[in-house]
């Protein structure tokens, strides 16, 4: 058991790039942290790091107190589950999973006692003789699981374990992770690229971006406070949409309406430069949508016309897509996402932006017509248009908008 | 007959026209290992008189069984050394980033172009003043010179295939870089490793240049220099049954080796040709 600390931690190549910029992260004994990111962001590298396959160019790393930079990865005490499992191909299972013991010369009877006990756990007792290649995908990443775990070691690092299993499984196995790092409490660095693996997983989920750790938090605060676009954009699925807006005196004024903005934030903006009146991007979540028919009250948000150009039934609910005049929203963050997400060839939608919502099962919008809509503005997100900083954010107090009785705008579109 | 069935004629027909071809010398050989030393000449494929005394007679004479003992002797040590270093050079090759690299497969590839017989003469003069000449090191040291090159590129490919991830994991499992080695990676390249002591033996089994070059006596003579050197049962007799019979007692071995291992051999050959 051991906590692991990160402390200004960089890693820069031969070439000069630096794939972990400046990294502090604290991970408490017996959490189970997720780093998450879209590909290249550092995430893997900085796992790498705590393993002891990748040098550490500048900072200190310490696992359980003690500084590890110069260890070797066979001192440190930790346990790695690879993506593509790493299992000895000429081993058993049993092998497999004893190797790390045997190595350390622990006693056979002790090495059989404690594989059997994995294999137990991982339900995996009758495949105990059989080759890696012989077992399915599932069976081998439990194997993975089991020779991390038969070490009893301090540190679980996990390097996107589930991406080679098909959906079904992946999901399956999710639950099952889970289930073992609470039940053997142990210190779990866990790295992603998928954020619902990270919402599900995680204590608490570190977001990184280009090497630099963009926002550290418990899924709940990632999802509800963003502290900024790419972190915003990132947590949810499907993903935050972004609206162009302009805040003016006491209003933001959205191409879907006008929402009243919290007196504190208002005068944090007054005392700054302009005067109050600034550019926003304004995050709207598909979830916080909804039919504005199913609405008994409706005062809390923005009602709004919308024609619903695609609507994908999910049994559960509905996904509808309609599309907003306003001005593309630009941000390097933004087209980050866009381009991590394989969006980035996509044409953009003619004259405005798309907007994805979700409206509940009873709902009964068809696709290509009107309908009416109702955003609830309590979980309105809002931006720096420039700097994509989280407004709402800022000075550690989180407010949300609220919006007045009456303001509630219509939006013709 | 349809055309698959012509087709697959067409087929036998090229394969044995090979087979023949390759097989007959072989089977002249034995043929002539076991006809008596008058009826050598007398050109027929199948033995009038058929017997086993060249066999007795070269085993019975110290010049073949000093010979073979040579052999062996010289070309395991030289294989064992060759594969053992190139081991060690491939798998750095395969692993490792370092300066030169490139450099260094191109210039161990030119050693294994570079023709050995301008090598024999300086190598004579250099062995007789160092006292190498007509001892085994004087032939296992350009024996394992020349078989490193290859060793290295088959080990190294061989080496390739395996994945890194493998050798992380057993250095996060608790190995030393030797043990990761040993115990993981090792086990895994042993086809390769066998296929490259197979290739290897072979060459120095089969060297001639060398072998009668820079021997003079039974001390380190090898097979292929001894039988150059029968004497005849008497001066006006060819040793022709004796030579017959020392060829098929060497190849046989070899063959035998190649047949058993030759599904390795050809992965060995064209490993990372294809993806496995």
């Amino acid at each position: 058991m051991a906590e692991i600390e990160f402390d200004d931690v960089t890693k820069r190549y031969a070439d000069g790039f630096e794939a972990v910029k400046h990294l502090d992260l604290d991970v408490p004994d017996g959490e189970l942290m997720i780093l998450v990111g879209p590909s290249g962001c550092g995430k893997s590298t900085a796992l790498r790091m705590v393993a002891g396959l990748e040098d550490i160019s500048d900072g200190e790393l310490k696992i359980g107190g003690q500084v590890v930079n110069e260890r070797a990865p066979k001192d440190r005490d930790i346990a790695m589950v690879f993506q593509n499992y790493a299992l000895y191909p000429h081993m058993t299972v049993r092998e497999n999973m004893g190797f790390a013991l045997k190595l350390a010369k622990t006693p056979q009877a002790e090495i059989d006692e404690k594989v059997s006990e994995a294999a137990r756990i991982l339900d995996l007792e009758q495949h105990l003789d059989r080759k890696p290649a012989n077992l399915s995908g599932g069976q081998r990443q439990r194997v993975a699981m089991g020779r991390a775990i038969v070490r009893n070691p301090s540190v679980f690092l996990m390097d996107e374990p589930l991406s080679n299993l098909d959906a079904k499984l992946r999901v399956q196995m999710r639950t099952e992770i889970s289930r073992i790092q609470q039940r053997l409490q142990t210190t779990t660095i866990y790295v992603t690229h998928d954020q619902t693996e990270a919402m599900t997983l995680g204590d608490r989920i570190a977001v990184m971006r280009a090497g630099v750790l963009q926002q550290v938090g418990p899924p709940s605060e990632l999802y509800g406070h963003p502290t900024n676009l790419f972190v915003a954009g990132f947590i949810g699925s499907p993903s935050m949409n972004f609206l162009g807006g302009e805040i003016t005196g006491e209003n933001v004024h959205l191409p879907i309406g006008d929402v009243r903005i919290p007196d504190e934030l208002r005068r944090r903006l007054e005392s700054g430069p302009g005067g109050g009146r600034r550019g926003v991007i304004a995050g709207l979540r598909p979830e916080h949508f909804e039919d504005a028919s199913l609405v008994a009250d409706r005062s809390r948000g923005l009602t709004f016309n919308a024609k619903i150009d695609v609507l994908e039934s999910m049994g559960s609910e509905f996904y509808a897509y309609f599309v907003v005049e306003s001005d593309q929203v630009s941000s390097r963050e933004l087209e980050e996402l866009a381009q991590d997400a394989g969006a980035a060839e996509l044409p953009t939608t003619a004259g405005g932006v798309q907007v994805t919502a979700r409206l509940a099962a009873e709902s009964r919008v068809r696709q290509g017509a009107d309908a009416e809509l109702w955003f609830d503005s309590n979980h309105l997100q809002l931006f720096d248009a420039e700097s994509g900083r989280s407004l709402l954010a800022s000075n550690g107090a989180r407010s949300s908008v609220e919006v007045p009785a009456g303001t509630s705008a219509q939006s013709s579109n | 007959m349809s055309q698959h069935t012509r087709q697959l004629t067409g087929w036998w027909a090229i394969f044995l026209v090979v087979i023949v071809c390759s097989l007959v010398p072989v089977a002249w050989i034995v043929s002539l290992s076991l006809k008596t030393p008058a009826s050598a000449t007398d050109g027929s494929f199948i033995p009038h008189h058929w017997t086993l005394s060249n066999y007795s007679q070269i085993f019975s004479t110290g010049i073949f069984t000093d010979a073979l003992r040579n052999s062996i002797g010289i070309g395991l040590i030289s294989t064992a050394l060759a594969v053992i270093l190139a081991c060690a050079a491939a798998y750095a090759v395969a692993r490792l980033d370092f300066p030169g690299k490139r450099a260094f497969l191109a210039i161990s590839l030119a050693v294994a172009m570079f023709p050995q017989i301008s090598l024999v003469g300086p190598l004579y003069n250099l062995w007789r003043q160092i006292g190498l000449y007509d001892t085994w090191p004087g032939l296992i040291i350009p024996y394992m010179t020349f078989a490193l090159p290859l060793s290295i590129w088959v080990l190294s490919s061989f080496f390739r295939e395996i994945p890194w991830e493998l050798e992380q994991a057993a250095q996060v499992d608790g190995a030393t870089p030797f043990q990761a080695f040993t115990k993981v990676i090792a086990p895994l390249a042993i086809p390769g490793i066998v296929t490259t002591f197979i290739l290897v033996f072979i060459i120095c089994w089969n060297d001639f240049i060398f072998a009668i070059s820079l021997t003079s006596t039974t001390n380190a003579e090898t097979v292929p220099a001894a039988i150059a050197q029968f004497p005849g049962t008497s001066q006006f007799t060819q040793p022709i049954g004796d030579i017959a019979a020392a060829a098929v007692v060497v190849t046989v071995p070899v063959m035998v080796l190649v047949l058993l291992f030759q599904r390795r051999i050809v992965a060995g050959l064209t490993a990372g040709a294809v993806k496995g």
